[in-house]
């Protein structure tokens, strides 16, 4: 290395400098330098994460917003979309198929439209998890900031876009006749556990999907396997019921947490959806599959931290 | 940027035998067909199925000082903004290190900006993406607009960005990065957006976070912002550091090699 003048402040010719023949690793310790882009600790890198909600929060809105400003009736969509999303699957399986067995009709449709939005909540969660750092790495390659920041935003964003959702929910609810009480508290919990489970899958996806980014065409027909599997059209155990297989199989299918959280909110909101549709324990399950994922998905998405952005 | 009394040199930045590497999907040479991606995978097991490197920065050492600002220069693809990368923690080394002292930040903030959004919403959303806090932003939201010049023709900061011309987009971009204060700074190319007037009002800008920072690395192609503004500088070639010395010196010998 040449000797550089700068500021006058070292002139050439200034006597040898005490840190020759120091190593790169020896001289950084010296003067307290750390390595650059290097993993924090756990408990630190929620520190930086709290420290990033402001960030977080006016991301999710900003991609909210973004999503809708080209089009004419705006954010109208944020709550047309949910309803003829509703409308299809009510025509396809209430209509068509019937597949309602088992559920009174003025049941079947909040019982579908709850269904439809709760399982929307998780797919779209999972979806955005995948793209979260694979479709991002112009940012994620520009500025510094805890990376587990974009899968939550991306969480948060659905979980915004649910609330829309919900404006359509009380209407149809109105509509057949289960009227505001007080176990429609019970939703904030459940939405609250979905929020959390949902984070963590965004939060394990989000570092698949940096690895592998083909994830993002596979997604899809898994997550449509697990709505057909959940019980968003009809009824778990009412369709079991003549099959002859035993009773422990419906509970399990029902412990799955989409239809965990779908049951829940059908169970706060519907009048008439009350406790024999639920599996038992279902509050336990809720709670367990919420930490669950949130935490390993958490830990799982941080042991990568310094990794994201190779591309 | 006042050194030691003692004039000992403190370093801010150490590069140790760095080495990125990119990895690109789906970039193999030969046939791209689905076919020749399918015989590929079904070919070879393991890590290389369907990737090309690109080995961008190769073994290169360096110590940087407080006070110091260094240009780098080089041709096309010779490595600079992801050398500058790398140095700010974005980009993972293949091999080798770096040390910091402090948060190097890099001027961008173009990647954070939404076009659908407004200019008002995307001086928030910049601001809080470089990590500023909301109360920061307020304060200097008019100082960014003004700066930015974006308002001089109507009010168009609230109107959403895709509807800027580019040079106006350009100026928004580089005031928004620009308002921040920084340990190290990198500055990739920004001194070259918008006209003439805005171009001198973003000099005098980078001279006064200059004086704020300890150390500021420059990326360009123009000879004559480099020796305006740097005092030492680091000429890369094929990812491979060519020459580290006194501006002069290794300008002298650029502009040798280039042919001018």
């Amino acid at each position: 290395m040449s000797e550089t003048t700068h500021d006058g402040t070292v002139a050439v010719g200034a006597p040898v400098s005490p840190d020759e023949g120091l190593t790169a690793a020896e001289l950084a310790a010296k003067y307290g330098l750390s390595v650059s882009g290097a993993r924090p600790s756990l408990g630190e890198y929620v520190r930086q994460l709290w420290g990033r909600r402001h960030f977080i929060l006016a991301f999710s809105q900003a991609k909210l917003t973004a999503q809708y400003s080209k089009a004419k009736l705006g954010q109208l969509w944020q709550v047309a979309t949910p309803l003829l999303n509703a409308a299809v699957y009510f025509f396809i399986f209430g209509l068509l198929l019937g597949a309602r067995r088992g559920i009174p009709s003025d049941v079947y449709v909040p019982f579908l439209v709850t269904g439809v939005f709760v399982f929307t909540f998780t797919q779209s969660s999972v979806l955005a998890g995948v793209r979260a750092i694979s479709g991002n790495l112009g940012l994620v390659r520009a500025l510094h900031f805890p990376r587990a920041s974009l899968p939550v935003s991306f969480a948060l964003q659905q979980l915004q876009q649910l609330l829309f959702s919900m404006i359509v929910l009380v209407v149809v609810m109105v509509a057949f006749r289960s009227y505001p009480d007080l176990s429609w508290l019970l939703v904030v919990p459940a939405l609250a556990l979905q929020f959390v489970f949902n984070t963590g899958l965004a939060l394990i996806f989000a570092r698949m999907g940096s690895k592998t980014p083909d994830l993002a065409q596979l997604m899809p027909f898994v997550l449509r396997t697990w709505m057909y599997a959940s019980g968003v059209m009809f009824s778990i155990p009412a369709m079991l019921e003549d099959k002859n297989v035993p009773s422990w199989v419906a509970d399990v299918l029902q412990w799955n947490p989409a239809a965990v959280y779908m049951d829940l909110v059908r169970f706060a909101l519907i009048d008439k959806y009350d406790s024999s549709y639920l599996p038992p324990h279902i509050w336990a399950f809720a709670l367990g599959w919420a930490v669950l994922a949130g935490v390993v998905g958490f830990v799982y998405f941080w042991k990568a931290e310094e990794r994201y952005g190779r591309g | 940027m006042a050194d030691d009394k003692t004039g000992a040199r403190v370093p801010t930045v150490i590069a140790d035998d760095l080495h990125i590497v990119y990895r690109v999907n789906g970039a193999r040479s030969g046939k791209g067909s689905a076919t020749a991606a399918l015989s590929r995978i079904l070919k070879r097991g393991g890590e290389e199925r369907g990737v090309r490197k690109v080995h961008a920065v190769r073994g290169v050492s360096f110590v940087a000082y407080r006070g110091e600002a260094i240009g780098l220069i080089g041709s096309n693809g010779s490595g600079k903004s992801t050398l500058l990368r790398a140095v700010a923690g974005l980009l993972p080394a293949e091999r080798g290190k770096v040390y910091t002292d402090g948060q190097p930040s890099l001027l961008g903030v173009n990647a954070a900006l939404m076009n659908d959004l407004t200019g008002e919403r995307n001086i928030i959303l910049g601001g809080l993406a470089m990590g500023m806090s909301r109360e920061e932003i307020k304060e200097r939201y008019q100082d960014i607009v003004d700066f930015s010049g974006i308002n001089e023709k109507g009010d168009f900061i609230t109107l959403p960005m895709r509807t800027y011309s580019s040079g106006m987009a350009a100026r928004l971009r580089f005031s928004i990065a620009a308002a921040k204060d920084h340990d190290v700074l990198m500055i990739d190319e920004a001194l070259a957006t918008g006209d003439r007037k805005f171009q001198k009002r973003s000099e005098a800008r980078i001279r006064e976070l200059r004086k704020h920072a300890g150390t500021v690395f420059l990326v360009s192609h123009n000879n004559k912002s480099i020796r305006d503004t740097c005092d030492r500088v680091l000429w890369l070639e094929r990812g491979e550091l060519r020459m580290d010395g006194p501006t002069d010196e290794v300008l002298r010998e650029y502009e040798k090699f280039t042919g001018k």
